[in-house]
């Protein structure tokens, strides 16, 4: 019998490996991946709290397809913004793209 | 009756300004003047149309002319009490401003068509004239001494740029802004008498302090400051700001260098209205001085006494003839002054206050015509030198005839309009103070003898080499002249007691020819001594010039008034005051300041590695505050 606590483990997990590899990874696109996961570990918990704690309703549900749509515009919006970068300092390294700084 | 257009005779000139300011290059020069000419000749038929209602049409049963309010609005709300309007004020005085002012800048737009013909800046110039007609229109129909304050301080800007117009010159650069810094010191302590006066009277409305029966009036009260009371010193330094304008010794140095400027613009400006706002000023708030502060108004008439004198002597040993005029200015404004400061309030005590602004209509109306005559010289035989001038009534016949007029009228000549009203300010003087009064006479037969000495020194006395034959100016020139040398002539017969008096009940003043008599006497002595000495070149009057030694270059540098402020800024006020503050702005306030601003620099340029660009420090920094927020939470709750 799967409870609540299952889930939130699982989604816990899937943020705190999203949060190391946004910290760890140098690359650009697997720093996406990481936002991705970290994003859908949020997704999970809205569904499961509406599914075992208010089961009448229905706005949790409609959250997450919100966020998965937001997700999927981000998403393109990054990798344009990478394929930008790459033009420009052929390279997707995160280290290389420090312009901004002092 | 409705007098709601009237707000229109303000407005036309701003809307002309705003033409011809905006778009004026984008017309052909001759299209703003003629712009500005229409402009004002509409302001100028509303005027004497409101003029004619107000004076001829009965409308009050009192048998007083009542003050109106044709228009008014909120301008301003500080707070429940402190309001603000703008307005139309309609009473005796506004109204004969408002025809005085119309007619001389109607006469001054047109003369300028053809005295301004080709010269750079023809529509700034009209633009320039229409914002200062616009301003000083403002200032006379005034509801409350803060819309006056406006509009005052207007006048002055619009004054500014108009002395300044041939800005090239540096001569007329620096007479601009001495007249400006001049008259804005004295608008220091008119704004400080405002603060004072509404502090006092808790309004700012003229329907309030200046009415004897309102009761703000009557409870007018305050406390004793120096030996004066408090109304008495804020009525003294709003004269102060009046003082300013209208050049009264010692802040009249602004005026002479003030010649700077176009010559229609003198006549406009410094002669028949802007330099009579101070009288203005004094004539509006009136019963305020009559009956709370008479100390105040025997201040005044002794420095409009002093003042004509001074004025007048200088004015003998001038050369530039527009300074001669130019001191002849702040001798007459001296007479109008001195008829306020001896006049009480009512009936037959009040001739002084009639007598005085019957004196500004006339003098209005023939100091205009004295400039113009003097620009119509100048354009003639381009000089303002009286050495260079001479014979010239044969070349200038109309000019020579209107100017003649003219010096009659300000010396007092019946039946000119200078004679009438100078002699009711002469009989004014004397029932107040002798002292005055004979100082008066004196002045007058000085005034006689200088304005004649102008007058056969450029239409008579010998021929001067010219570089071409001089010519009379063109019609537009012309037509002023004479319409003014009507004026000049004519307008003494106004009975002015039946419209125009301290208490707004008319009255019939009468002639009195024990002082009239003696008066014209003395000016007939003035005229034939400058006949003698002036109608041929003579050397009789270098001889007395000679003989008087170091008296006449005293006057002929007027005083030296001019040093001696030179002396007390440069040398007292620089040396003493702004040096010293100086050094404390530079090397205190200056220095904290660098120092606050060192500090942040070093301490910016120690910790600015922080902000290293690298995407995944911030995150760390970002997550690792997080966390620690988070466990902060945690910790508290499981306190609590």
């Amino acid at each position: 019998m799967l409870t609540i606590t299952h889930f939130l483990i699982v989604s816990t997990l899937m943020f705190f490996i999203g949060i190391y590899g946004f910290l760890t990874r140098r690359n650009l696109i697997t720093l996406l991946m990481s936002i991705e996961l970290i994003i859908n570990s949020v997704n999970i918990n809205f569904v499961v709290f509406n599914r075992y704690l208010y089961p009448g309703q229905l706005q949790g549900q409609f959250f997450a397809m919100f966020i998965i749509a937001i997700a999927a515009a981000e998403a393109s919006v990054a990798i344009a913004l990478i394929i930008n970068i790459y033009r420009r300092f052929t390279s997707i390294e995160v280290d290389d793209v420090d312009e901004m700084k002092y | 009756m409705n007098y709601y257009y009237t707000i229109w005779i303000v407005l036309i000139p701003f809307i002309v300004f705003l033409l011809t300011g905006l778009f004026g290059n984008r017309f052909k020069p001759i299209v703003s003047g003629i712009i500005g000419t229409a402009g004002l000749f509409t302001s100028f038929i509303l005027s004497i149309y409101t003029a004619w209602k107000y004076f001829f049409v009965p409308g009050g049963e009192t048998g007083s002319f009542d003050t109106l309010i044709a228009f008014k609005t909120t301008w301003l709300q500080v707070s429940d009490k402190l309001i603000i309007d703008l307005g139309v004020l309609l009473d005796p005085i506004s109204v004969m401003m408002l025809v005085v002012i119309t007619t001389v800048s109607f006469m001054v737009h047109f003369y300028s068509l053809g005295y301004m013909k080709g010269e750079r800046g023809f529509a700034r110039f009209f633009a320039f004239l229409s914002l200062f007609t616009f301003s000083m229109l403002g200032l006379v129909v005034a509801t409350n001494i803060f819309q006056m304050y406006i509009f005052w301080e207007l006048v002055g800007v619009s004054s500014y740029l108009l002395i300044g117009f041939y800005y090239e010159r540096p001569s007329a650069v620096a007479a601009s802004k001495k007249a400006f810094i001049v008259t804005r010191f004295a608008d220091l302590g008119f704004l400080i008498g405002i603060l004072l006066l509404s502090y006092y009277t808790g309004s700012f409305n003229f329907s309030d302090i200046t009415n004897p029966q309102s009761p703000v009036f009557t409870s007018i009260s305050s406390v004793s400051f120096m030996g004066m009371s408090a109304i008495t010193w804020s009525m003294l330094l709003i004269f102060m700001g009046g003082a300013g304008k209208s050049a009264m010794f010692p802040l009249h140095i602004w005026l002479p260098d003030a010649m700077e400027g176009p010559t229609p613009v003198s006549a406009l400006i410094h002669a028949a209205t802007m330099v009579v706002a101070g009288v203005y000023l004094v004539a509006r708030m009136f019963p305020v001085y009559a009956f709370h502060a008479p100390e105040a108004l025997t201040i005044i008439a002794w420095i409009g006494g002093i003042t004509s004198l001074f004025a007048a002597v200088i004015a003998c040993t001038q050369y530039d003839i527009k300074r001669v005029l130019a001191y002849s200015t702040l001798s007459q404004i001296g007479y109008m002054m001195l008829a306020l400061g001896v006049s009480g309030y009512g009936g037959e005590e009040g001739l002084g206050y009639m007598a005085s602004m019957f004196h500004l209509f006339t003098h209005a109306m023939f100091k205009a015509l004295l400039f113009l005559g003097a620009g119509s010289v100048i354009h003639a035989v381009h000089s303002n030198y009286m050495y260079e001038m001479g014979g010239l009534r044969k070349y200038l016949p109309i000019t020579h005839f209107t100017f003649l007029i003219a010096c009659l009228a300000i010396a007092g000549i019946p039946p000119f309009a200078g004679f009438f009203s100078k002699d009711e300010i002469l009989v004014a003087a004397w029932y107040h103070n002798r002292l005055l009064f004979s100082l008066e006479y004196l002045v007058a037969g000085i005034t006689a003898f200088y304005m004649f000495r102008l007058y056969f020194g450029i239409f008579w006395n010998k021929e001067r080499h010219y570089h071409h034959t001089p010519h009379e100016s063109p019609l537009t020139m012309t037509i002023p002249l004479i319409l003014l040398a009507a004026g000049s002539a004519f307008t003494g017969f106004i009975p002015f007691g039946s419209f125009v008096t301290s208490d707004r009940v008319p009255f019939e003043p009468e002639m009195h020819l024990s002082i009239a008599i003696p008066s014209v006497i003395i000016a007939l002595a003035g005229i034939l001594l400058a006949y003698v000495l002036y109608r041929k070149e003579s050397m009789v009057s270098k001889k007395v010039s000679a003989s008087l030694g170091s008296m006449y270059s005293l006057v002929y540098n007027k005083f030296y008034i001019d040093e001696v402020y030179l002396f007390v800024t440069k040398r007292i006020l620089f040396n003493l005051v702004s040096r010293p503050v100086a050094w404390f702005d530079r090397h205190v306030v200056d220095e904290t300041m660098n120092r606050i601003a060192w500090v942040i620099s070093v301490t910016s340029n120690k910790i600015k590695g922080l902000q290293s660009g690298q995407l995944q420090h911030y995150a760390m920094v970002f997550v690792s505050g997080t966390v620690i927020l988070v466990l902060i939470i945690l910790y508290n709750l499981t306190l609590s």
